[in-house]
């Protein structure tokens, strides 16, 4: 049915610029969005991936972000509240070879489409989810959200949130993601990094993008984003290297035991006795994920960002397409012999 | 031994034992021993919700009823002949059914003072010795000790002995019908091929039970009904949820479209996926989804690829469907949504049939949301009803709804499949790139049908995006104007109407174009319906039938022959569904039927309320 002309036609095709994967649609966001710093970082990445643009499909749910295919040259579908993980289950099942992109935010993927994000992840499409976590329901104008911290205040909690956060990255390792990761609009290079290796990886790959919503929730990861207090609060996470963090690097991480622990390189500790990174160590990542303090507290471990944990498993969609193939070479479909069926009777 | 033989035209056998005692098996054997020699049938398989309710209760027993007749068939029986008791418990619940003067086969084990009391009978009261059985012909077999003594050479356990018991009753019919028992060997050999001890215990006991027959002076008649004088032609039998998943396969492989399944496991749906996951080859997909809801919206995403995205199941997963189905109507993408009924509303009676879900299939979702609903009236016909769902929503470019019911569902009848090369074509046109003069796709311009083009991702030069918001008439951008949301929800309804001039005209099924009374039916009261009405009519009243599969759009000329009958009587088995959309669109005065029982409406009621209006 689908011809191969758009494959071959593509490989000599023009190389394309961020601009072509721009759309003539008006972006909507409210001015000063993080969602703004995304789309132009997405729009940067993707004429680098070497995929035609006509294979790269996004689709999204329902919240701010989810308007994301609209301004993406692509593909897309705009789909409905906390689906888009399923729907593209069903559609890279049916089209390996597409590239398919789900973006989603923290009420859509965690909370309304939770369900679906985690058997997404234990399935291991080979898709990309990105969440743009900005702590807050935007679109309905300001109640808290399954990320939103303990004792916020907002329209649905005047005497604040009672409800405990998730944290996603942790949910993401408990349902066997294979690749999970944390990023923040406020830092392009980082953000762009991010969405290579998120593209790179060949499975279910996770990428929570903190995201600042200038309206309901302005300031939520100032912490993490701003000059004065990144280099403190921020932990750069690097392939085989140590856990180093604060001004001109002076910290680092050790582990004691499980127990990751701060320690000033003045103190006498070298590189030698930090935490080596090891995206491949599920075990390591699984403490890396749960670094988690609020910043706010006295004593609080900084925020890790980058690749928390990498791994290859076989994808869903290769292994289902792998079945028909072997059920094909064992038995040819015949419509006749299967109507027919074992036994029948005539009448004449 | 030789023996009488006697011909009989028409034989209602009920099989009827706790669930764990294998009479869902035994039916199945004999309907299939049965159609092979090309006599008619019909079946009706009733079990209990519980996979395994307490042993020897009222609620445990699981029945299987078989019709089987020299003449045209076309439902299971109201009442039987011959009645199978594996214990006490299903002789209670099944007694009533029995016609005056009916067989009963008891196994006389299942008796015991235990089996009476958890069958809630007084005690001290036996209805095997209380003279209370004296209007029947009571068969008194110990079934349990024979299918002991005839495996006493077996090294096996006493509850794996036991289990045989149900091929002794079954080797035993097939002597009283004086059949050949190759097909039930043939199918136990490939069933416990792997399992030697098991094979040779069926297979000792199955023929254990046919000898008791043939050397049991007791028994001076056997039984034989003729071969059914029926259309010529090649015939099998098949269930229907069997027939509609070949009809998907079928569909999928003339319209050259892959299959995805999306569904999530519920009763009495699930064996639409178990039949389509053994059919990798014909390259289908099959997804267990985590819920109802992403098995509808993987479907969509599949569609969306360029699949026939197929959803299967029953009425609480509907439910969960709803919002769903809006965005496949919204996004005009083919999808085919099947759902098998069943006792509603929330759980309600998950394993028995009902018709309830007609109203939430035209209007359960939000907005003005139109679709096709398409309807199975027998096991078989499920082929080409759900054959032609396909081809509406792939040609029409919609979602459409295919209601079945449990009834149907586990229900088996001859079948005179059809050769793929009689099966009619289904074009599908995929938008390959843009047309003359177009500089960018316009993802919503119609053509005549008022379908969209269907343009999938990795189609170069096509790239566009689309989604659950109302949307500009023709190109698809994002649009709250009041004007354009009008002329989109006046062009989504115009398009699932415009279908009526694409399907047949409604066919009056028995009786006269015109006359006293219409019963017009739909899905599985199909049987019943002309059986009831062909009695009345062979006696000599005006009395027509027409049984509807396009229940919307309504054919075009359904409306004139609403016209042409004194009354229009709508038996449903649910509180008046169909008679309601009748009356809104032809106001017409039509009369209901209604049974809401969790069991299909019989012939016998029937006829006395056609009877009303004559």
């Amino acid at each position: 049915m689908r011809e191969s002309k758009s494959m071959s036609e593509t490989a000599t095709a023009p190389v394309l610029t961020a601009k072509d994967f721009a759309t003539d649609q008006e972006v909507r966001w409210c001015p000063g969005c993080g969602d703004y710093s995304i789309l132009a970082q997405v729009q940067k990445v993707m004429p680098t991936l070497g995929i035609p643009r006509e294979n790269i499909v996004i689709i999204s749910g329902i919240g701010c972000s989810s308007r994301f295919p609209y301004y993406m040259n692509t593909y897309g579908m705009h789909s409905i509240h906390g689906r888009a993980t399923a729907i593209a289950s069903g559609l890279k099942a049916s089209r390996p070879e597409l590239s398919v992109w789900i973006v989603s935010g923290d009420g859509d993927s965690l909370s309304i489409g939770g369900n679906h994000t985690i058997h997404l992840l234990r399935r291991n499409f080979d898709v990309n989810l990105l969440v743009f976590n900005n702590q807050i329901y935007g679109l309905t104008k300001g109640q808290y959200s399954p990320t939103s911290e303990e004792n916020k205040v907002t329209k649905s909690t005047p005497f604040g949130s009672i409800d405990h956060p998730f944290n996603p990255l942790a949910l993401a390792m408990g349902a066997d993601a294979s690749f999970v990761a944390r990023t923040m609009d406020r830092d392009p290079k980082h953000l762009q990094a991010m969405l290579l290796r998120t593209n790179q990886h060949k499975g279910a790959s996770f990428l929570e993008i903190y995201q600042n919503c200038n309206i309901f929730n302005d300031g939520a990861f100032e912490v993490f984003t701003e000059k004065g207090s990144k280099a403190q609060e921020t932990l750069f996470l690097e392939q085989g290297k140590p856990l180093l963090f604060g001004a001109g690097s002076d910290k680092g991480i050790k582990l004691d035991g499980f127990t990751p622990k701060v320690v000033n390189l003045a103190d006498g500790y070298s590189a030698d006795d930090l935490w080596i990174h090891d995206e491949q160590d599920i075990y390591k990542a699984q403490i890396l994920t749960r670094i988690f303090d609020d910043p706010k507290v006295e004593g609080h471990l900084p925020r890790p960002f980058g690749v928390f944990y990498e791994n290859d498993r076989p994808c869903y969609e290769e292994i289902m397409a792998l079945q028909i193939e072997d059920a094909k070479a064992r038995k040819t479909a015949d419509l006749d012999a299967l109507l027919k069926g074992k036994e029948t009777w005539t009448i004449v | 031994m030789a023996r009488k033989q006697e011909v009989l035209q028409d034989v209602v056998i009920k099989f009827a034992g706790d669930s764990g005692d294998g009479m869902q098996l035994t039916g199945t054997q004999f309907t299939n021993n049965t159609a092979l020699l090309g006599i008619d049938l019909s079946t009706f398989p009733d079990f209990p919700a519980e996979i395994r309710a307490p042993i020897g209760t009222i609620p445990g027993v699981s029945g299987f009823q078989l019709r089987f007749s020299s003449d045209r068939v076309f439902t299971p029986g109201d009442a039987c002949d011959v009645l199978v008791a594996m214990n006490a418990a299903a002789l209670k619940a099944n007694l009533g059914a029995l016609k005056k003067g009916g067989k009963i086969i008891v196994n006389t084990d299942g008796f015991d003072s235990k089996n009476l009391r958890l069958a809630n009978y007084p005690d001290g009261e036996n209805p095997l010795e209380n003279g209370s059985l004296e209007n029947y012909e009571v068969i008194r077999i110990d079934v349990t000790k024979m299918t002991r003594e005839a495996l006493k050479e077996f090294q096996m356990g006493m509850k794996e002995k036991d289990r045989a018991k149900n091929m002794f009753v079954l080797g035993f019919l097939y002597w009283l019908y004086g059949r050949d028992m190759s097909n039930t060997t043939d199918f136990l050999k490939e069933k416990f091929g792997k399992k030697p001890d098991i094979l040779d215990s069926n297979m000792k006991v199955l023929q254990a039970g046919y000898n008791y027959g043939d050397t049991t002076e007791a028994f001076a008649i056997t039984y034989k009904v003729e071969k059914a004088k029926m259309p010529s032609g090649t015939y099998r039998s098949v269930m229907g949820n069997q027939s509609l998943a070949y009809g998907l396969i079928a569909a999928a492989q003339v319209s050259g479209l892959p299959m995805f399944l999306g569904t999530y496991p519920i009763t009495p749906a699930s064996d639409i996926l178990h039949e389509l996951s053994r059919h990798k080859n014909f390259g289908i997909r099959t997804f267990q989804a985590e819920d109802e809801i992403a098995a509808i919206t993987s479907a969509i995403g599949a569609s969306y690829g360029g699949a026939l995205g197929v959803t299967t199941t029953s009425g609480p997963g509907m439910a969960l469907k709803a919002e769903a189905m809006g965005l496949a109507v919204m996004l005009e993408v083919p999808l085919v949504i099947i759902n098998v009924q069943r006792g509603g509303p929330s759980t309600g009676l998950p394993t028995k049939t009902e018709q309830s879900d007609l109203l939430q299939a035209y209007y359960g979702r939000n907005g003005e949301c139109p679709m096709p609903v398409i309807s199975a009236s027998t096991p078989a016909d499920c082929f080409e009803a759900v054959y032609e769902a396909v081809r509406i929503s792939v040609q029409h470019m919609t979602p459409v709804i295919f209601l079945s019911d449990g009834y149907i569902a586990n229900g088996a009848e001859p079948w005179k499949f059809p050769a793929t090369a009689d099966l009619p074509p289904i074009h599908v046109k995929f938008k390959t790139e843009l047309g003359h003069g177009e500089e960018k796709l316009q993802p919503y311009l119609r053509d005549e049908k008022l379908a969209r083009p269907w343009a999938v991702p990795g189609t170069a030069g096509l790239e566009h995006r689309i989604g659950g918001l109302e949307k500009q008439n023709i190109t698809g951008n994002i649009s709250y104007d009041p004007e354009n949301h009008q002329l989109m929800v006046k062009i989504r309804q115009e398009k699932v109407d415009k279908i009526a001039e694409y399907i047949p005209e409604q066919k009056i099924d028995s009786g006269a174009a015109k006359g006293k009374v219409l019963v017009l039916g739909w899905g599985s009261t199909f049987g019943a319906i002309k059986s009831a009405v062909s009695e009345l009519i062979a006696a000599g009243h005006e009395v027509s039938h027409a049984h509807l599969r396009y229940v919307r759009p309504f054919p075009k000329n359904l409306g004139e022959i609403l016209k042409s009958f004194d009354t229009v009587l709508v038996p449903e088995i649910n509180n008046g569904q169909l008679i309601k959309i009748l009356r809104d669109v032809y106001l017409v005065d039509a009369k209901p039927y209604n049974k809401i029982m969790g069991v299909p409406i019989t012939k016998t009621e029937l006829v006395e309320e056609i009877r009303k209006y004559l």
